[in-house]
């Protein structure tokens, strides 16, 4: 059964017609040509589809398409301010050597973003010490667990786990807090 | 996977009646767990039902101090709500030891509870499971049992319930709203879900075309001192082990009262009445509360498995109470 939808995708509109089956990232892949999302598991489980919708970080395997009709959505790639310009995480996944093969770094930055927003919210996670008081950011070693904690929905075989702790602690203002 | 139709009725009534008149309609929120079993085969709708946008995305607050928690707010946004940090701390830890930051924008207040069980068996259609498939067998029996029920379990399915937030729900005597066919009904949170018997079919008491609209959490002093404590295989990203949700009140060295449930353990959130009636009155000791935890385990049963099966759920579980108890009783009241 298909049905029709429009999407806005790293700022261009886009109106389709897919199949209800359609999750939103075969959607972007296949169907809009925004390779910069990836299929890694396609059940949740690894983090490499991650995208932002209205601005949150979710996983486009485990989202219909057909849910999202009207959907503002950012890819890795649509971070990127202009053609030869980088966004600040792309910036520091690359000064901190964040990637080895690089197929789980979009889902990683667009995951980054969203921590960062997150943080920048006062938003807990299972590494905050109090809930009631929120994220501790001025101390290096607990800013280190907090970003460990909320990227742990994302997973890189290569194993590049250190340098994108670094990359991620340095845009949210703390020199590498990996190194601790 | 099978095609299915797709509908985003007017309001919430019309929702209802439209998967009530269809037996192989089921709603659809998050989609966290539901687009997964769509994929796997272990689900096989013929129309989808979105009821994202038709039920309150608002936390608002009651008239007796508690709280009313929309369907369709998110677990991260309940998980950052300073009223629910702040009154029910307990809540926001379980919300937050769950999936990942990315499941937690997507999964709703309405669709967490009725995420179904992670048994792997369950999840694999080319295996027996009378869950699945009821009739079929438990492939589960006698073989990896790691992640299974101790207590409560049947010869049919000895599956676990693999939610955090609904383990709190559990001990903070919440209510579910319910919209159904024939109007409205409101049941405790504790007699949601069901144990396996011999319909592990069944997950809740909940009628095909019922919706869960809101879920209420009422004023509870005790909860301002209250933990979740979540034991996995992996710091973080993974289901539980065990689990406890507990909310404790002390003076003056003895505990006047507690709330407790247990997640990972058994096919509902397992509300631990033997233990809070053990700890009422009791002195807030290790001692105390190692016998809460034997009063609670005393039927516990554990299964065998290829895989050494789960006995040591037994120590994990009366070790993570302890010291969650413990914790409580030595923490000043956070308010």
């Amino acid at each position: 059964m298909e049905t029709e939808l429009t999407l806005r995708v790293d700022g261009a509109t886009h109106h389709l017609r897919v199949d209800t089956r359609t999750s939103l990232l075969d959607a972007l892949r296949q169907r809009l040509g925004a390779t910069s999302p990836k299929k890694g598991c396609d059940h949740g489980q690894c983090g490499a589809c991650t995208v932002l919708v209205g601005g949150r970080r979710i996983l486009g395997c485990l989202a219909l398409a057909v849910a999202h009709d009207g959907a503002e959505v950012t890819t890795s790639a649509g971070l990127a301010p202009g053609p030869d310009e980088a966004h600040p995480v792309h910036r520091a996944f690359v000064d901190h050597d964040a990637f080895q093969c690089g197929y789980c770094t979009p889902g990683q930055v667009c995951s980054a973003v969203g921590v960062l927003d997150e943080l920048e919210r006062g938003w807990p996670s299972a590494a905050t010490a109090d809930v009631v008081a929120g994220p501790d950011l001025g101390d290096a070693r607990a800013l280190d667990r907090e970003i460990a904690e909320r990227m742990s929905g994302n997973l890189c075989r290569c194993g590049a786990y250190k340098g994108i702790r670094a990359a991620v602690a340095e845009v949210a203002g703390v020199e590498d807090g990996a190194r601790r | 996977m099978r095609p299915f139709a797709y509908a985003t009725p007017p309001d919430a009534r019309e929702a209802v009646l439209a998967v009530a008149e269809r037996p192989d309609a089921t709603f659809l929120a998050g989609g966290t767990n539901l687009v997964d079993h769509l994929r796997l085969g272990v689900a096989a709708p013929g129309l989808l039902v979105d009821v994202t946008a038709l039920t309150s995305a608002e936390i608002d607050d009651l008239s007796d101090g508690g709280l009313r928690i929309g369907a369709a707010v998110r677990n991260s946004d309940l998980a950052a709500d300073r009223r629910v940090r702040a009154r029910y701390p307990v809540l926001a830890e379980a919300l937050l030891a769950g999936a990942s930051g990315q499941l937690r924008n997507m999964a709703t207040t309405g669709g967490n509870p009725l995420q179904r069980t992670r048994c792997v068996y369950f999840q694999d259609v080319t295996t027996p499971c009378n869950k699945r498939a009821p009739g079929s067998g438990c492939a589960a029996l006698g073989g990896a049992t790691r992640n299974h029920a101790v207590l409560g379990a049947s010869e049919h399915c000895i599956a676990t319930h693999p939610s955090d937030m609904a383990v709190a729900l559990a001990a903070l005597d919440a209510r579910v709203q319910v919209l159904g066919p024939d109007g409205e009904r409101e049941i405790p949170f504790t007699e949601l879900h069901t144990l396996p018997g011999d319909t592990p079919e069944r997950d809740t008491v909940l009628e095909h075309g019922e919706l869960i609209t809101a879920i209420d959490v009422p004023d509870l002093p005790i909860a301002t001192r209250s933990r979740y404590r979540k034991v996995r295989d992996r710091a973080s990203y993974a289901f539980a082990l065990v689990s406890v949700a507990a909310c404790l009140d002390v003076a003056g060295g003895e505990i006047r009262d507690a709330r407790i449930a247990l997640g990972g353990v058994a096919h509902k959130p397992w509300r631990a009445h033997r233990a809070e009636e053990a700890l009422r009155g009791a002195p807030a000791t290790d001692e105390s509360y190692r016998a809460a935890a034997a009063a609670e385990l005393a039927d516990a049963r554990p299964q065998e498995g290829f895989d050494g099966g789960n006995a040591f759920k037994i120590p994990l579980l009366t070790g993570t109470l302890v010291s969650t108890l413990r914790a409580l009783a030595g923490e000043e009241t956070r308010a």
